[in-house]
């Protein structure tokens, strides 16, 4: 991937050696350059951990199939949950914020340049240690390989006896490497959006990106300590003779539950919160009409953050919790989805009598949208305790959640590239590829999650690496799996896009869209400084001011 | 582009911001508040679980001296950043050595603590839940408390270089508030463990 960003460098500076080049790429504190870097990476592993649900899907194309044994398949759907999570979905999205926040709030770098560079490696040397595992996995005992305990690693199938080997630590480890690397980002973020914002840039008038992911941020500190605390815990367990999680000697395996899902719930509020911010700035610009409703969007989202982080025990409800935290949890989960049906709302309040440009990026805001919506549609469903004992553990959950994760964070990251593509290389991506990328993205989205959620009905447990003929799944698991390839063709369309457009697509120039946050007043790519001098700005909207002094937004504020 | 014009009459704009070392390690208590209140969690959760001995009524005295120790040396380390601030470099690297002093013998206390328990008692972390949950949980805090007297003493050291002035004061208060924040989990630690975990 580093031989990407080498190739982008020789085209731009020629004459230059690729030596000095990588240098000043390996050592590089610029926030764009780390931001380029991250993105680069989560893309990277995107594809890794897309052929890792390849293979997944074609295991379970037909009854009986043998294309994997059970044991490598339970390697992949670990290893595919466990990258795309935390090597493609967070280095994605802080590669997005650490590009876009200094730039849209007026300054040029990060609080903390080289804690940023720092952050960037620990994540990069924690994805290398979990591929590591393929080949380090083995240890003294000659047992394990990749991990194979599910991404969630529940006790005690985690714990030295039933996962002998190094496989389970090189998990645990890559997951403490990038989590620390995630907390010190989240700080970094948070630091430039209080400390760093131009003059004039009040808090009621940070783009809305910013306000997003600030709150991200907020939980990311909230989040991902517990889990760091719990990796701890584990290794304890694990080396030193601890019994946290053993159940022979007292220990609790439903603690290692709660901890687990203390981050993991508020987790994908972390991954989606961005993404929100994403379908915040696209939808306003295309649709040629200020964001409807600011303030609430900011209240809706501080709320979501709180209200998320009491909500975990809902992945819960079939391990036989109280009826009374039966009741809190599903209440607590329920209560989520107002803040977010507001937000819902506002975006179509945005769009309603407004110019809507169908260009790629505003395609993938509106396919977020609803497919958000069905997404939060089967939470409320899953929500309630009473159906979650029945569906808890099928195909039902997978299909819900990969309908939040691929038809929402994805489709709006997908929106995100198109969107900021020219500001990062200079150069817009080809709308006919985007188009294409976008149908047939669609297209194999729903084929294969709409239909997940029947076998799930129907009585298919997640992680079965096979199942018997008959029993009304066949059809479904094959047309699910077709659905995998046409999405497997769409995002190879996209790196296509990506890489043509970046020789060969029009020049962009400084703003493509005509868009009115600050990142579009600087040249494409920005210098390396961002600004020559510190913008000042007086409303929410300064490129509009500029562009039209007739009649400024400031003017109303 | 260099400056928006502000189409509006320019007023004068009253712009300060708060310090980012501040907000950032604002940030990083936060984050390791949330590290502790699991392992805190635990604590409470494990309390009484044990299936052998020994147990925290027979074996743990509460260590009030190198507690005393600890939380003195929060005022220490307040009292030496105000002096620096007001330009008394010698009187703040008295000040700052002795919260080193001070640290340094609470971690001496922790130790004495351990070797007691370990090659009196046989509690080890193996040992039974009280063992792995009491070592994890003092031993974060021990952990919190090296990294500041590591800090602490290369700040020493420069000052002792004669490079600490009062226009360092600002970060100087940046790792004070970090100091302040492990005496603060040592309230809780202590409430946990030696008083309410017995």
């Amino acid at each position: 991937m580093s031989s990407d960003a080498i190739a982008i460098q020789t085209a731009e500076v020629a004459g230059r050696s690729w030596v000095e080049t990588l240098h000043e790429w390996v050592t590089t504190v610029d926030h764009k350059r780390l931001g380029v870097l991250y993105i680069l990476y989560a893309l990277f592993f995107l594809v890794i951990g897309g052929i890792e649900a390849t293979i997944i899907r074609i295991q379970l194309m037909h009854p009986h199939n043998d294309f994997v044994s059970p044991q490598v398949f339970n390697r992949m759907f670990t290893m595919h949950g466990t990258t795309m999570i935390f090597f493609v979905a967070m280095p994605i999205l802080f590669g997005f914020a650490n590009y876009l926040v200094p730039l849209m709030i007026g300054a040029r770098d990060m609080a903390f340049p080289r804690l940023n560079a720092f952050s960037f490696w620990l994540t990069a040397f924690g994805g290398l240690l979990l591929y590591f595992s393929l080949l380090g996995g083995n240890g003294l005992y000659g047992a394990g390989n990749a991990p194979d305990v599910g991404w969630w690693a529940y006790a005690p199938l985690a714990s030295r006896a039933f996962s002998p080997g190094h496989s389970s630590d090189y998990w645990t480890i890559a997951l403490l490497a990038s989590g620390f690397g995630s907390i010190a980002t989240a700080i970094n973020i948070i630091a430039t959006i209080v400390s760093m914002r131009c003059p004039g840039m009040t808090l009621s008038r940070m783009p809305l990106l910013a306000w997003m992911n600030l709150v991200m941020s907020g939980m990311v500190l909230l989040a991902i300590s517990p889990l760091s605390a719990a990796q701890l815990m584990l290794l304890v367990d694990r080396y030193l003779g601890g019994h946290f999680f053993d159940t022979q000697a007292g220990g609790s395996a439903t603690l290692w539950m709660h901890f687990f899902w203390i981050f993991g719930h508020p987790e994908v509020y972390v991954l989606i919160i961005p993404c929100f911010a994403f379908a915040s700035e696209i939808i306003p610009v295309f649709s040629r009409k200020p964001i409807f409703g600011y303030p609430v969007m900011v209240g809706a989202t501080v709320c979501i953050a709180f209200v998320s982080m009491s909500v975990w025990a809902h992945h819960m409800f079939t391990i036989g919790m109280s009826s009374y935290a039966n009741s809190f949890f599903t209440i607590t989960t329920m209560a989520v989805g107002v803040p977010t049906g507001i937000k819902i709302f506002n975006w179509l309040g945005t769009m309603w009598g407004g110019k809507i440009q169908f260009r790629t990026p505003m395609l993938f805001c509106i396919g977020f949208l609803f497919q958000f919506l069905i997404a939060g549609l089967t939470g409320i469903m899953l929500a309630s305790s009473p159906f979650d004992w029945q569906l808890g553990g099928s195909y039902f959950v997978v299909a819900h959640f990969h309908y939040v994760i691929v038809g929402g964070i994805l489709f709006a990251l997908f929106g995100a590239f198109y969107y900021w593509y020219p500001k990062i290389t200079g150069r817009m991506l080809s709308e006919g590829l985007g188009k294409l990328h976008f149908w047939l993205f669609l297209i194999g989205f729903h084929l294969t999650f709409d239909l997940m959620h029947i076998p799930g009905l129907l009585g298919m447990p997640r992680r079965i690496y096979t199942y018997e003929p008959g029993r009304g799944w066949d059809t479904l698991n094959f047309l699910v799996t077709i659905g995998a390839f046409i999405q497997g063709i769409a995002t190879l369309v996209f790196v296509a896009n990506l890489i043509i457009s970046y020789f060969k697509g029009t020049k962009a120039g400084n703003d493509p869209w005509d868009a009115w946050t600050l990142e579009w007043s600087v040249s494409s790519p920005p210098a390396e400084y961002n600004f020559a001098s510190i913008p000042r700005v007086s409303s929410r909207r300064p490129l509009w001011d500029l562009k039209h002094p007739e009649d400024p937004d400031s003017r109303y504020e | 582009m260099s400056t928006i014009a502000s189409p509006l009459p320019e007023r004068p704009l009253a712009w300060k911001l708060p310090y980012r070392g501040k907000v950032g390690m604002a940030c990083l208590i936060i984050a390791e508040s949330a590290i502790f209140t699991i392992f805190v969690v635990a604590y409470l959760f494990y309390i009484g679980k044990s299936f052998s001995g020994p147990t925290p009524r027979e074996v743990l005295e509460t260590p009030i001296f190198y507690t005393i120790c600890l939380l003195s040396s929060s005022l220490t380390v307040h009292f030496a950043g105000k002096l620096l601030e007001r330009g008394s470099r010698a009187a703040f690297l008295v000040l700052w050595f002795l919260t080193i002093i001070l640290g340094g013998l609470f971690l001496y206390g922790t130790g004495q603590e351990w070797h007691r328990l370990i090659y009196e008692h046989g509690l080890t972390m193996s040992t039974n839940l009280f063992g792995t949950t009491y070592y994890s949980l003092v031993g974060l805090h021990a952990f919190h408390v090296t990294v500041g007297l590591i800090l602490l003493t290369i700040v020493l050291l420069f000052g002792l270089a004669g490079r600490v002035g009062p226009e360092q004061s600002g970060r100087i208060d940046v790792l004070s508030l970090y100091w302040h924040f492990v005496d603060a989990v040592w309230v809780v630690v202590f409430t946990v463990v030696y008083v309410l975990g017995r």
